[in-house]
């Protein structure tokens, strides 16, 4: 069941939604030179944490969609029903919603790099920072989606709630990206791995709590 | 001989009031209890808790395996019909036998999203029909279903029944067959 829910999560996801994010993500990180104009020694400073930027606020795209219809439409409550347990749920979740951004988000972090102008050395250690920072931010966003699930306004609340919790997330990841030595890849790893590892019974406790 | 559905004491609260208190049920093979009451006294919370999907706040409930056919649809709204219901059910025999009991088998190919109401309530008792579990839970199951569709649910239940299934269910209207009365008050 768990593998049948992962499959159809990222079925839905490809099908559609999935690619609203990373077409965000493209707009904002070309909005980057517009606004702070074409000095390429500039634009090489602020480049990581552009990227960063534009993808936090591509990760609160997708929110309303992760687990909202599906506990208004019943099938959180089915699938409880034939013994999944909600923890498992939320892991499946994770694990689809990451299926479906990740991968998605480094490619066009590609195109973005060159817009922003990161130096070749520098590009492998950004899209690695950002390539372990996706697991951490999809997480979080399917975790804001379960504890906002129902409530009026989510889409706002859920940018209130998950853009502060995302700074450790940046303020490594950022790190890492403009600095080798740093070791701030190591401690995105540790938060992102935290994020995680937390999420199934954060998103079970939520889903529970829901219930009405 | 094990009841499918036992409430031992059961308790529940719902938004702060008192909806009933100490109750005791049994539901064994073969048997059917009607539950009745006016809106809002509990019918709906006490399926819920039933289920499994709503805590007690006191006593216990023992249940085995269910399923349970609310107001929700659950089924992805692009899907065709049988593609959606696929998703729940694994065994093709069962889910094409159910299709066939409800008349639904010329929608397999519409998608979800174009089901009328009726439509919609019957293929949420398809799921239940083909679940192969012991234990049915229905609140209103007659909502929306035309008299064909209200037919086909009583061979359905009759024919549950005779096999040693056990159905709970919550409705305003009577169900055809001889059931054991509930009635929850406001």
């Amino acid at each position: 069941m768990i593998g049948a829910l992962i499959t159809r999560d990222v079925r839905r996801a490809i099908g559609g939604a999935a690619w609203l994010p990373v077409g965000f993500f493209l707009v904002v990180a070309t909005l980057v030179p517009f606004a702070v104009g074409p000095d390429p020694r500039l634009l090489e400073r602020i480049a990581a944490g552009g990227l960063w930027i534009a993808a936090l606020t591509a990760a609160l795209l997708p929110i309303e969609r992760l687990v909202e219809p599906d506990r208004a439409n019943g099938v959180l409550d089915q699938l409880t029903l034939r013994g999944v347990s909600e923890e498992a749920v939320g892991a499946a979740k994770v694990a689809a919603h990451w299926l479906t951004f990740g991968p998605l988000l480094l490619l066009a972090a590609l195109p973005s790099s060159f817009i922003l102008g990161i130096a070749p050395a520098a590009l492998g250690r950004t899209l690695a920072a950002l390539a372990i920072g996706t697991p951490g931010l999809a997480a979080l966003a399917v975790m804001v989606a379960s504890l906002t699930a129902g409530l009026p306004r989510a889409g706002a609340l859920a940018g209130v709630l998950l853009l502060p919790l995302a700074i450790p997330l940046l303020i490594f990841g950022a790190g890492a990206s403009g600095d080798p030595e740093s070791g701030g890849l190591l401690l995105e790893g540790a938060v992102s791995l935290l994020l995680v590892a937390a999420s199934p019974f954060v998103i079970g406790a939520a889903i529970r709590a829901s219930r009405t | 001989m094990t009841p499918l559905l036992r409430f031992d004491g059961v308790t529940c609260r719902r938004g702060g009031r008192l909806l009933f208190e100490g109750m005791n049920l049994e539901i064994g093979p073969g048997e059917a209890v009607h539950l009745g009451g006016p809106n809002g006294s509990g019918k709906s919370s006490l399926i819920r808790l039933a289920a499994g999907l709503l805590r007690t706040e006191a006593g216990s409930v023992e249940r085995s395996e269910l399923a349970l056919a609310d107001e929700a649809l659950a089924l992805d709204r692009e899907l065709p019909l049988r593609r959606a219901l696929a998703f729940w059910i694994g065994d093709a025999t069962r889910l094409d036998e159910a299709l066939g009991a409800l008349d639904l088998r010329r929608l397999a190919h519409v998608p979800a999203r174009l089901l009328s109401t009726g439509q919609a309530k019957r293929a949420t008792l398809a799921r239940v029909a083909a679940s192969g579990a012991p234990l049915w839970l229905l609140d209103e199951p007659l909502n929306g279903l035309d008299p064909d569709g209200v037919e086909r649910l009583d061979a359905l239940i009759a024919e549950h029944r005779n096999s040693g299934g056990a159905v709970f269910a919550a409705s305003h209207a009577p169900l055809a067959g001889s059931w054991a009365h509930m009635v929850l008050t406001a």
